[in-house]
């Protein structure tokens, strides 16, 4: 058995095995620590910093980061309960989100955080950005306006004879997803499913099928995100 | 494509990692990267397009579409439009027959706007297809475009030399050293082959002690102890080590890096050898940013010489097992991949994106291997420090920091260029060094340190109070100070490598909030939400560069608040942050009403 460690987070006693990130140690002491880029499986990619902590005071991001033996994690903290606010808000008015048109409504991970942090009206003026939508792959439909670039679709195993799919482009605030056309269009209907599942975001689509899930069924309806961590607490 | 890409593939062995090498020869050859490339490349290396292309799009230097036979690239930051940009430009694009962003129509010749190019003590300055143009006007344009027109070779018109090895025959360029002070280490006298000579009398493990005994920091910026960066990196497991040169100076405001590889590569160099010889690393790389391209052929010559005499290559200086060589990579135009893990990526031929810490380089690095990213100016200390002894090297500088600091000062004074000086200076001695009078402000370290008003010039440029990675620039009473904020914004807005969502997004609300401010719809309230901002952007992004961005707007706020306060409207409950009747004027106009507001 791998050593178990000790340590705290909001003077919560916890405890783990090494190695863990502090968002898998932290769910299995019935603590909620709110994640969109992170996916199981997938490598750490870090780029949404939703997930901010503080470890013995210092910032980092609890789906790379591992505990250590004894340290004072901070998470719900009136300081990183904004910061984490503050990030939802920005991922609002960086792309255009309009959840009642959207199929991901109520399955979406921003949507469940921004009910969570219960944002009324970001702080930061919305930027209406012009976005592209892609609808050149005869299975999938790229909507931009959504994509939170998580890069959960990039880190993924979706290729096609070893090259990936999707890939980031440009920098900066115009850095995009890009999905490979060439590739896109042998994409089978599992490769699909994957993909739009993956998407936290109502960003990657399937075509050809569309709410399927009726208001009432869907991941968030009948409870708030987190909420099957910290029952276990 | 008339450019026979297995050629270029052969040179670097098919080797995907060796993809920023690939795309120059191929941006060099075909003035862009074109989609036959692309294609061929997806195909060879085994990668998606998109993948190929998520590298392109990332570089400044590269473009899918051509930039023009003559590619000009126009430095636009700060101090170039300090120093009469627009009218160089303007000049540039009357001539040309085009704006800015976009090539004539023939093709000939395009204009493009850039980062600052290292060249602040001789602005407006610009590079055309690998040569630099200084101290340009509206005249030298004109004339500049009428040789194009002319189809003169580039090099042609460069009508004068620059000081020093600049006017060498393998460098031949009109760039100016402007070294107006030498210290006692950097600019001072070496024997070439001391350094090493010294440190093969030494255990590895010695010469570390040295390093760490001297208290030299990093020179880059972040100041983090060298010697301790080089213990790490000898401690880690793997035998397989790197060791990097981070020439990649694009804090804008910053060119001694520059200076020190124009006129003293060997001390650079040797102090890699030395540092190859301590971690026991067998390759260094040299990370040279694109700006610097001029500067090639003579980087390689000083490795040649240096591999002539045996001290570069196998057994060094008849040392058994002591093998290290060096080659130098290009960067193609990218700020954050002065980020040493950014760095590294870029290295690898990937987008230079930050990585994840831990773990940290000296663990996991180039190629996973155990790697020390040390700055130009470090690596030239540490070869002064092996010859004449961590003691002298303590002796000089202040308590926190020792040795001297090569400072790149630009802008408002009589003397710009770089001035080699004992750590503790106060920033009124540096004024007064160089020549500035009727100063406003003058921001220590580039956009990512601190604007500093009249109230605080008796601080010392120094590690505890304002650290630096070289860059000074003099602000005097007759400038806005926000007009120069803005182009900062703007930098980092473009600069972002686009991970982190405080970044990404970050950067654009200070854009937004500060063009607010500017038209004069701000509040007091925008001043506390930017400086909140800040606080959320240093504790939430990954890289220095996410954690310090918001600083030339919150550093201004604190430091230099009469520069806003006269903008600012009274409190209100609610301030619009655009002009609503401007805004619905057209609207109006087609309907046929009076805006009714």
């Amino acid at each position: 058995m791998s050593e178990q460690i000790t340590f705290t987070i909001d003077g919560k006693q916890c405890t783990a095995e090494k190695g863990d990130t502090i968002v898998a140690a932290a769910k299995k002491n019935g603590v909620y620590i709110p994640t969109l880029c992170d996916f199981e499986g997938l490598k750490p990619a870090a780029t949404c910093r939703v997930c901010t902590v503080k470890v013995n005071g210092a910032p980092t991001t609890a789906c790379s980061a591992t505990v250590s033996q004894g340290v004072e994690i901070e998470s719900n903290t009136e300081e990183i309960t904004n910061i984490r606010k503050a990030v939802v808000e920005m991922m609002f008015v960086e792309g255009n989100h309009f959840c009642p048109a959207c199929e991901k409504s109520g399955s979406c991970d921003l949507q469940a955080l921004c009910y969570k942090y219960q944002m009324m009206v970001p702080r930061y003026d919305f930027t209406f950005p012009r976005k592209e939508l892609d609808a050149t792959s005869p299975k999938l439909l790229i909507e931009k306006n959504r994509c939170i670039l998580c890069k959960r679709c990039v880190r993924s195993s979706i290729t096609t004879n070893g090259k990936s799919l999707f890939a980031v482009a440009k920098r900066g605030n115009k850095t995009v997803i890009q999905m490979d056309k060439t590739l896109a269009a042998d994409l089978s209907e599992e490769q699909a499913k994957e993909a739009m599942e993956l998407c936290p975001v109502g960003a990657i689509l399937k075509k050809e099928t569309g709410f399927v899930t009726p208001i009432g069924q869907r991941k968030y309806d009948a409870a708030p995100i987190g909420s099957d961590i910290e029952s276990n607490a | 494509m008339n450019t026979d890409l297995n050629q270029i593939l052969d040179k670097y062995k098919g080797d995907a990692t060796r993809l920023m090498d690939i795309l120059t020869d191929i941006q060099t050859e075909e003035g862009c990267i074109p989609s036959d490339a692309v294609a061929q490349l997806s195909e060879r290396l085994g990668i998606s397009r998109v993948e190929v292309e998520q590298t392109i799009s990332f570089y400044h230097f590269f473009s899918q579409k051509p930039v023009g036979k003559y590619a000009v690239y126009l430095n636009d930051s700060a101090v170039a439009e300090m120093k009469g940009r627009t009218a160089v430009a303007a000049a540039f694009e009357q001539e040309a027959g085009c704006t800015f962003g976009s090539v004539t129509e023939d093709g000939v010749i395009g204009l493009h706007n850039t980062a600052c190019i290292g060249m602040n003590d001789q602005e407006p300055a610009a590079i055309v297809n690998g040569v630099v143009f200084t101290n340009l006007t509206a005249d030298k344009a004109k004339e500049l475009v009428a040789g194009m027109r002319a189809g003169k070779a580039v090099q042609e018109m460069v009508t004068e030399l620059g000081d020093g090895v600049n006017s060498s025959d393998l460098v031949q360029s009109m760039v100016k050293n402007n070294i107006q002070k030498k210290g006692d280490v950097i600019f001072s006298t070496f024997e070439s082959g001391s350094a090493i000579k010294k440190c093969i009398e030494m255990a590895p493990e010695a010469v570390i002690d040295e390093v760490k005994s001297s208290n030299l920091r990093g020179r880059g910026g972040a100041g983090f102890p060298t010697g301790l960066k080089w213990e790490f990196c000898s401690k880690a497991a793997e035998k397989e080590r790197y060791l990097i040169c981070n020439a990649d100076e694009g804090e804008p405001g910053t060119f001694k890096d520059r200076v020190i590889l124009t006129e003293t590569p060997q001390l650079v160099v040797e102090g890699m050898i030395v540092g190859g010889y301590a971690l026991g690393a067998q390759q260094g790389i040299i990370y040279l940013r694109a700006e610097y391209t001029y500067l090639k052929k003579y980087l390689e010559s000083v490795l040649d010489d240096y591999r002539q005499k045996n001290l570069l290559g196998n057994n060094i200086a008849g040392k058994e097992g002591f093998n290290f060589d060096l080659r130098i990579q290009f960067g193609a135009g990218a700020y954050v991949c002065g980020e040493e893990s950014a760095l590294i990526e870029s290295a690898e031929g990937k987008r230079g994106e930050p990585r994840i810490r831990p773990p940290f380089p000296v663990e996991k690095g180039y190629l996973d291997k155990p790697t020390s990213v040390n700055n130009v100016e470090s690596f030239a200390a540490v070869s002064q420090i092996l010859v004449k002894g961590a003691a002298w090297f303590k002796g000089i500088g202040n308590d926190k920091s020792a040795g001297t600091k090569v400072l790149s000062i630009s802008g408002d004074c009589e003397k710009p260029g770089v001035y080699e000086v004992a750590w503790g200076l106060s920033v009124q001695e540096m004024l007064d060094m160089v020549g500035a009078s009727n100063t406003k402000a003058v921001l220590v370290g580039g956009p990512s340190g601190t604007f500093v008003g009249a109230k605080d010039f008796s601080r010392k440029i120094c590690f505890g109070d304002l650290a630096t990675g070289g860059s000074v620039i003099v602000f005097d009473q007759s400038r806005d100070i926000l007009e120069t904020v803005s182009n900062f914004v703007d930098f980092f807005c473009d600069e972002s490598c686009g991970s982190c969502v405080p970044c990404r997004a970050g950067n654009g609300i200070i854009r937004s909030t500060l063009d607010k401010v500017i038209n004069g719809k701000g509040t007091k309230a925008d001043l506390e939400k930017l400086t909140e901002l800040g606080t959320i952007m240093k504790a939430a992004n990954r890289c220095g560069l996410g954690q310090t961005s918001f600083n030339p707007v919150v550093t201004t706020i604190k430091n230099l608040p009469e520069e806003y306060e006269s903008r600012l409207q009274e409190e209100s409950p609610y301030v619009p942050t655009f002009d609503l009747a401007a805004s619905v004027a057209d609207s109006c106009e087609y309907v046929g009403r009076e805006p009714n507001l």
